[in-house]
């Protein structure tokens, strides 16, 4: 089954993530913030990268350009969590090679049927 | 699938508490004029997860609070809006509000609609009314073609590198009509020797026909690559101009049925007490779970030379190798589960940065606080047992402590006093320093206040710290006017009688016109102590360890009698009463005379006395069991333990025994007067 890193610093949104995509039985590594997840993305391989945009440390829209400058990671979807409200942060994260988004707040449904998709 | 989310809501609620806690400080820190941009970021992600959170548990109003809140910050972090006083205390107001809501939905009270409602019109004020209607989505309405649809689709050359898949688009287009129809252009494809594999030459043509389609499904589906495609939308029913069914999509990023969602919260009953819970690093639980097996080895190493029939005295030396391996790992375990406990002292802390901040406008005085050792770890239960104090000293620092600033300028100080507050290890003690550069205690008026309350005598000579320990008698307050902040009818003693409780002493220092000094010391721990046993007749007393300072045998010429049967040890430069244990508690002792015992030296709270004891038995840390829980608080006690060989002893609460000795004292000088009356 894939494997997907979901990447968000606040824990209640991470454990809801991880917990939906485990049920629909993904495997599912998690990550607090663009640092970590960028030093978990590199020791190990994953089919789909699920990360918050406002993070401590490292934020997501960093973590993605940094991640699809490695090799590995050059077609791997990575997809945002972003508000609505935030259309500039849309572009920017395009522009740094996120594949997409969801758009903040979603629930579990939603979540899988994006990743569904994404995933085939 | 359907998940229930309110398993996550206990994560919600303590990270977002603490977010507040975060927006608190940094606000704070802003306002004192330190503008970094770190730091608003920082206030903007804990008001940014705040209201994620909030909207994917279903705590609408939560979220529509916090959007605006995280609105202004925003502008702030990208410099269009100025930080002034104005918006951080409008934001300070605005944390309290959010703290108010999630307490009410956690507890499932009511929310206080209306400070919600006048925070939200101070945010717009602010705000200027041009954002209000963002936060709604926005509802679009669409046609949905008779026949179908034709898309035309050319993504750009490098349109996988964002990690989008052309085949997963045709794939989501294929899901929506009835039929489709796909022709692929590869006109622009180059000869194989020129191909760069990883770029995209193709594009389509795509035909959606019958279903319920609608042009926003098919943008949607392209949503992620607009940027980087041609897309060409046209009705096949062009030529019929068939617009009349209208379908508004609305509900697409919604949550389901929010309406619903709402009343059950409201039905819900408000959730029982709640269980205290602590976080623990996975570290030390590691470490416990370490220490676990080397016990069960420990254990099963000993329990063979039960089962052994032929034990014999070879045996000996590897059974005691055995219980002295028990013994360490006892230790370190009894270490680890105490280190489980321990948390740092900021979570005591954070909350003064606002209570300066709300006091100083207050009273209309200027106050720096300074906080260090704030990563100083102690028990749980004692952190939250100090809070209280501390909150009492600091205010009280502030409101009687520091002058105002024209007063302190005409002092030749600076205009800003200040407060330091710090917590640091002293020798197995926490040592907490409440510090101020204030006007220092008024002697004169202590003393004054003291007679008026007949706590001294208008003879009695005191030594400046002991006129200064008077603040902490009961009955003692001198502010002239009860202010709504210090003395509220709990006065010093209440702090010094709390801070006892919890086996800690307090005691104040002060100069005139540099300030004062309350130190709190604290032991790490409440449950266990390092314990001196003391034999007195046939009973076994405990000291703490931390009040001794020295142990000696007398010298009889070295013990003067003073007034009454008062007696004082010249020990150096100092005269020391000596307190006989038998006569406080009754018992009767091996030996009266002096010469023939022991003399332990021990002080609390400045003051030392010196304990007679028939002898000395060895130290030991021992697990203090509560006299008030299990039978009742006896002065003088502060708890009971059990020996190894199972009777029980008593530990001795030396700051009380002080206390107790002086009481003893004043009530023999008053009978020795009267006898001297009558005689």
């Amino acid at each position: 089954m894939a494997n997907i890193l979901a990447v968000d610093d606040s824990s209640s949104m991470r454990q809801m993530v991880a917990f939906t995509l485990k049920g629909a039985g993904y495997q599912v590594v998690e990550a607090a913030d663009g640092q970590e997840a960028l030093n978990k993305a590199k020791s190990q391989s994953f089919d789909l990268i699920i990360t918050d945009v406002n993070m401590p440390i490292m934020d997501g829209i960093t973590f993605i350009k940094n991640l699809r400058g490695e090799a590995n990671y050059k077609f791997t979807p990575m997809l945002m969590l972003t508000t609505e409200s935030s259309a500039d942060k849309k572009a920017a994260g395009k522009a740094a090679g996120a594949t997409g988004w969801i758009v903040k707040p979603f629930n579990p449904d939603q979540l899988l049927n994006t990743v569904k998709k994404v995933l085939g | 699938m359907s998940i229930d989310l309110e398993q996550f809501h206990e994560t919600f609620f303590e990270e977002s508490f603490e977010g507040l806690d975060i927006m608190e400080s940094g606000l704070l820190e802003l306002e004192q004029g330190d503008v970094d941009l770190e730091n608003i970021n920082t206030i903007f992600r804990s008001a940014h997860s705040i209201k994620g959170g909030s909207g994917t548990f279903g705590f609408t109003a939560v979220a529509e609070f916090t959007h605006d809140m995280e609105t202004l910050l925003d502008q702030m972090r990208n410099g269009e809006r100025q930080v002034s006083a104005s918006v951080v205390d409008t934001l300070l107001g605005c944390v309290d509000v959010l703290r108010n809501m999630l307490n009410a939905i956690k507890d499932g009270s009511e929310i206080d609609v209306d400070s919600v409602a006048d925070m939200t019109n101070a945010l717009k004020g602010i705000l200027g009314e041009e954002s209000a209607s963002q936060a709604s989505t926005e509802e679009s309405s669409s046609t949905v073609a008779a026949k179908g649809w034709s898309v035309h689709f050319k993504p750009e050359l490098d349109i996988m590198k964002t990690g989008n898949d052309t085949v997963r688009l045709l794939r989501e287009l294929n899901s929506l009509p009835e039929r489709v129809e796909v022709l692929v252009d590869n006109e622009s494809l180059p000869s194989l020797v020129e191909i760069d594999p990883e770029e995209c030459y193709q594009s389509w043509n795509i035909n959606l026909i019958g279903g319920d389609v609608s042009e926003d499904d098919i943008r949607e589906v392209f949503a992620w690559v607009d940027d980087e495609c041609e897309l060409n939308i046209e009705s096949l029913a062009d030529e019929e101009n068939y617009t009349g069914i209208e379908r508004r999509d609305d509900d697409r990023r919604e949550n389901p049925t929010p309406d619903r969602r709402a009343i059950e919260r409201r039905n819900k009953p408000a959730k029982a007490t709640e269980s205290s819970s602590i976080r623990v690093n996975i570290s030390k639980v590691d470490e416990l779970i370490n220490m676990v097996g080397e016990l069960v080895i420990t254990q099963s190493m000993l329990s063979q030379f039960g089962e052994d029939e032929n034990f014999n005295e070879t045996h000996i030396e590897r059974l005691k190798d055995g219980l002295t391996q028990l013994e360490s790992h006892t230790r370190e375990l009894q270490e680890s589960v105490m280190r489980i406990r321990m948390m740092p002292i900021s979570f005591a802390f954070q909350r003064f940065p606002r209570l300066v901040h709300d006091l100083s406008s207050h009273f209309e005085k200027k106050i720096e606080l300074i906080m260090t050792g704030e990563t100083t770890e102690l028990d749980k239960t004692v952190l939250e047992k100090i809070g209280d104090p501390l909150v009492h000293l600091v205010r009280n620092s502030l409101d009687h402590g520091i002058e105002a600033p024209d007063v302190r300028v005409k002092n030749g100080k600076s205009e800003t006093g200040t407060i330091e507050l710090s917590a640091f290890h002293q020798g197995g003690n926490i040592v907490i320093e409440i510090k101020d550069d204030g006007a220092g205690l008024n002697k004169a008026k202590i003393l004054e206040k003291a007679k008026q309350n007949g706590l001294i005598n208008q003879e009695d000579r005191l030594s400046d710290d002991q006129v200064y320990d008077l603040i902490f008698r009961p009955g003692f307050s001198t502010a002239d006017v009860v202010s709504d902040v210090s003395g509220r009818g709990v006065g010093m003693d209440v702090v010094r009688r709390n801070i006892r409780e919890l086996g800690g002493m307090v005691e104040v220092k002060s100069i005139p016109d540099e300030g004062s000094v309350f130190t709190i010391r604290l032991p790490l721990t409440l449950a266990i102590l390092d314990g001196q046993l003391v034999g007195i007749g046939d009973e076994t007393y405990i000291l703490p360890v931390i009040s001794i300072i020295e142990s000696l045998q007398v010298k009889p010429e070295c013990i003067n009698a003073v007034a009454g049967n008062a007696e004082v040890y010249r020990l150096r430069d100092e005269y020391i009463p000596i307190v006989r244990l038998y006569h406080i508690f009754g018992i009767v002792p091996k030996s009266e005379v002096l010469n023939e015992g022991l003399l332990v030296v021990v002080e609390a709270e400045g003051k030392k006395i010196a304990i007679y004891v028939d002898d000395l038995l060895g130290q030991q840390q021992v697990v203090i069991k509560s006299l008030k829980t299990n039978f009742k608080k006896v002065e003088g006690l502060s708890g009971a333990t059990i020996l190894g060989d199972g009777t029980v002893a008593l530990i001795i609460d030396i700051a009380e025994l002080i206390d107790l000795y002086q009481k003893n004292m004043a009530r023999t000088v008053v009978s020795i007067k009267g006898g001297g009356l009558a005689a």
